[in-house]
């Protein structure tokens, strides 16, 4: 059940020839059955030489692009899953696979309508099927697309395990986290050089009695500041959010915010004020301004956002619905929203997946490219991918 | 424990033996004034053997100390056990005459109904043979002259046994050498099918000639009656061999094959059960599927985050290259996560017992030792084996056998946990 687009060299090969291989397709996946003899080399099947997500299409369902390593560290300081970081760092490259839920959110996003406000898309589903990732596939087609690009790796770190809780000096009823927030500011600087010293902010900002930024600085200046003054972190980043929010509707740029874990947004923190009194998320002021930047009431860019039960606290662990993750209040608040669930692998994907590891010779059992072994590593992963990756890990 | 005989009305005299082992030395005199006693109908019916040493005026002090009961003693307690079974069952209302040695356990377990959980503490009605081990008669006259002509080696009945074994071959080959001469000789050897049985192991080749031997002793008369065999023999032979064989029964004939079922879309399934620990389980596989598992409605994936519980499932399923073919749903409950895991597994082991042929069901009750794991968790446990006191599939016999240790462990070498690299079943013997 190999897809047959041919090699990858025929993608360059006008277009009438490139539909001709596309219609082709579902003939030869009915005429050849698995006992063909593979005379087309596994890099046909789980890999593609398509490396621009804009030019992605349902031909390259189940492959693998490369994005190369110095777009990597340009797009994602901060964001890729851990295990991911891991594999990219042995394998010495980074490929993604391209599946049908990433494919259909790049055909909504390219054809938003900026005029209108934020459409809202939330990608959920079952623990590893793979939503941080293709979540990771959107912003690199964003990035790739020149849009600005703000994206917080994992909402759940900042409702845990915080330490160092200042009282805001904005608003005295809420709660300042420095550190995360200056990581934060780090990370955003490096994934968007290029806009932050366009962005011009559209207010005076004071600091403190000696320092203050003025109106029309760029907005790097703010992100200086909340970097190298760690106390005004949690400020700089409610400002920024703000100012983007305000200046995405004029047309210069593109935002997309791009927020993994969002459930952690509505729900309980497992922080305690030192009277061991719970904060709730809304005293935080992290949380309090990113849930204003969710809200659809911005246009000029797209919202995604995917759910997470993995670092959440106090969700069971089989809930992956929206309605159990988020909770009442976070469900009204996204209402309306374009749900896509991202499922585990077909069997294509899964052959593709096992291809991907053989080529990198990361499977060294020597069953492991039997059919039989195949079968087993399916039945015992159940086609999920997160499971298949750490048994893989394994062999 | 009181005896309700007195209801009976009668001076019954059955003796109840708690199965306990007591040594002692009695003299024929004693043991009548007892006997005496109990008859006179004393409210205690309960005969507790007494140690008491006694002082005789016999000749061979020596050897009345080792042995402890008397032939007389045996007899009479063959013909008080007689007598007391056929009182037993005209208190049960039963046939004295077809009365076994079953009712009598059924009836003295109804009338003593006992909750010890050691089996072989519990009250038991036996015939003396079996309760009273077998001694030596005297094996020298009035005048010390031994009776046998090889008392000196120490074991006279082993070494005689030998050399009957050893005429017999001497025998066969003499007949065979004859018929050679006659030109009659067929090479043919037909070997009776040796599987189903097995040789005697040194305890029960002891008891039988009521002597210690020695490992090596052992092993020499295996290899004597083996090298009989070897040769052609006729039917005396033949017998003289097969008693020193015991059967080995065939487990799997008494595995339960449910018929397969069909369900409203027609579909073919079947259903089973199976335990473990505390977890009770039972399966319905598909005859025809993709390889989806749901455990109590959930997908097995969710249901079993650890990979351990889902190689289990796998198992039956690896063993017979039947990955991916059958759908399964199954519902478990009780036990902790891998006892679950392994309930299930046995359920639909069970399960695919019915959709398979039945070599495949002999196969995977001796669970093949050629079988590699992947993750190479349990190798070679078959799937029926009872992983833990299981009570399924174990057949022998409950209480009051005094010697169920010694065979359990002989019964389960039919579904023993086989250590990789050993094969068949034959393991102590190869």
């Amino acid at each position: 059940m190999r897809e047959r687009s041919g090699t990858p060299n025929l993608h360059e090969l006008d277009a009438g020839h490139f539909l001709h291989t596309g219609s082709q397709a579902p003939q030869n996946l009915a005429a050849h059955l698995d006992n063909q003899v593979p005379v087309e080399s596994p890099r046909a099947v789980s890999r593609t030489s398509e490396s621009d997500p804009a030019k992605h299409g349902e031909q390259h369902e189940g492959q693998h692009y490369n994005i190369p390593l110095q777009d990597l560290k340009a797009v994602f300081p901060h964001g890729l899953p851990p295990r991911f970081v891991m594999q990219v760092k042995t394998f010495n490259e980074a490929c993604l696979m391209v599946r049908k839920p990433a494919l259909e959110l790049l055909h909504y996003l390219k054809n938003t309508n900026f005029a209108h406000p934020a459409v809202r898309y939330v990608l959920y589903g079952e623990k590893g099927t793979g939503k941080t990732l293709s979540l990771c596939h959107i912003i690199h087609f964003c990035a790739k697309q020149d849009w600005l690009i703000l994206h917080i790796p994992d909402a759940h770190l900042w409702v845990k395990n915080c330490r160092n809780l200042l009282q805001s000096t904005y608003n005295k009823q809420r709660l300042d986290q420095p550190l995360e927030a200056s990581i934060w500011l780090k990370n955003f600087k490096t994934a968007n050089e290029r806009f932050l010293s366009q962005i011009k902010v559209q207010e005076k900002y004071v600091w403190n009695k000696r320092e203050s930024t003025e109106k029309g600085s760029p907005l790097g200046e703010v992100v200086e500041q909340g970097i190298t003054r760690v106390r005004n972190a949690t400020d700089a980043v409610g400002i920024v959010l703000k100012e983007l929010k305000r200046q995405s509707s004029s047309g210069i740029f593109h935002l997309l915010v791009a927020v993994d874990g969002v459930n952690a947004l509505w729900g309980r923190t497992t922080l305690k004020r030192e009277d061991k009194s719970p904060i709730a998320p809304e005293e935080l002021a992290l949380i309090y301004n990113l849930r204003k930047m969710v809200k659809n009431d911005w246009h000029g860019g797209a919202i995604v956002l995917t759910l997470s039960q993995t670092g959440s606290v106090f969700k069971p662990r089989k809930a992956f619905l929206p309605q159990e993750l988020l909770g009442k209040e976070g469900f009204d608040t996204l209402d309306p929203f374009i749900p896509i669930l991202v499922s585990n692998y077909n069997p294509k994907e899964f052959e593709s997946c096992i291809q991907y590891y053989l080529e990198n010779n990361w499977l060294q059992h020597e069953k492991a490219h039997t059919e039989d072994g195949k079968k087993e590593l399916l039945f015992l992963s159940n086609t999920n991918p997160g499971q298949l990756e750490r048994l893989c890990a394994y062999l | 424990m009181a005896a309700p005989c007195v209801s009976c009305g009668k001076a019954v005299s059955y003796r109840f033996f708690l199965g306990a082992r007591v040594s002692l030395a009695r003299e024929q005199g004693l043991w009548k004034a007892a006997a005496a006693e109990v008859q006179t109908g004393t409210a205690s019916q309960i005969l507790r053997l007494r140690h008491t040493t006694v002082v005789s005026t016999k000749k061979n002090i020596a050897a009345l100390r080792r042995e402890t009961y008397t032939l007389d003693f045996i007899k009479k307690q063959i013909e008080e056990f007689n007598i007391g079974k056929r009182h037993l069952a005209n208190m049960m209302g039963e046939d004295p005459e077809t009365f076994t040695q079953e009712d009598i356990d059924r009836a003295i377990a109804y009338l003593f109904p006992s909750g010890l959980f050691e089996k072989r503490a519990r009250p038991i009605m036996k015939h003396p043979e079996q309760i009273f081990p077998k001694q030596r008669a005297i094996q020298w006259g009035e005048d010390g002259r031994p009776f046998h002509f090889l008392f000196y080696t120490g074991k006279p009945s082993y070494y005689s046994l030998m050399h009957e074994a050893y005429g017999k071959i001497l025998d066969v080959e003499k007949h065979q050498n004859q018929l050679r001469a006659q030109g009659l000789f067929s090479e043919k050897t037909k070997t009776k099918d040796l599987i189903g049985s097995r040789w005697l192991i040194k305890e029960e080749l002891e008891e039988i000639l009521v002597e210690k031997l020695s490992d090596q002793d052992y092993a020499q008369f295996i290899r004597l009656l083996e090298r009989l065999l070897t040769l052609q023999r006729g039917g005396a032979e033949e017998e003289f061999v097969q008693r020193f064989r015991r059967s080995v029964t065939i487990q799997s004939k008494k595995q339960l094959i449910e018929p397969v079922q069909y369900d409203e879309q027609g579909m073919a399934f079947s259903r089973s059960e199976g335990r473990r620990k505390s977890a009770e389980a039972e399966a319905v596989v598909y005859a025809h599927g993709s390889g989806r598992v749901s455990v109590n409605g959930t997908d097995y994936l969710l249901y079993f985050p650890v990979t351990q519980d889902r190689e289990q499932l796998m198992f039956p399923f690896h063993f017979l290259d039947r990955l991916g073919k059958h759908d399964v749903a199954c519902t478990v409950s009780g036990g902790g996560r891998a006892a679950q895991a392994g309930a299930i597994r046995l359920a639909v082991a069970r399960a695919l017992c019915t959709l398979v042929t039945e070599e495949e069901v002999e196969w995977m009750r001796q669970g093949s030792p050629g079988q590699e794991f992947q993750q190479g968790t349990e190798g070679m446990t078959s799937l029926f084996s009872p992983m833990s006191g299981m009570p399924a599939g174990k057949t022998h016999s409950a209480g009051g056998d005094s010697k169920a240790g010694l065979w359990n462990h002989l019964e389960a070498f039919s579904f023993t946990h086989l250590v990789p690299g050993l094969s068949c079943l034959k393991g102590w013997d190869c």
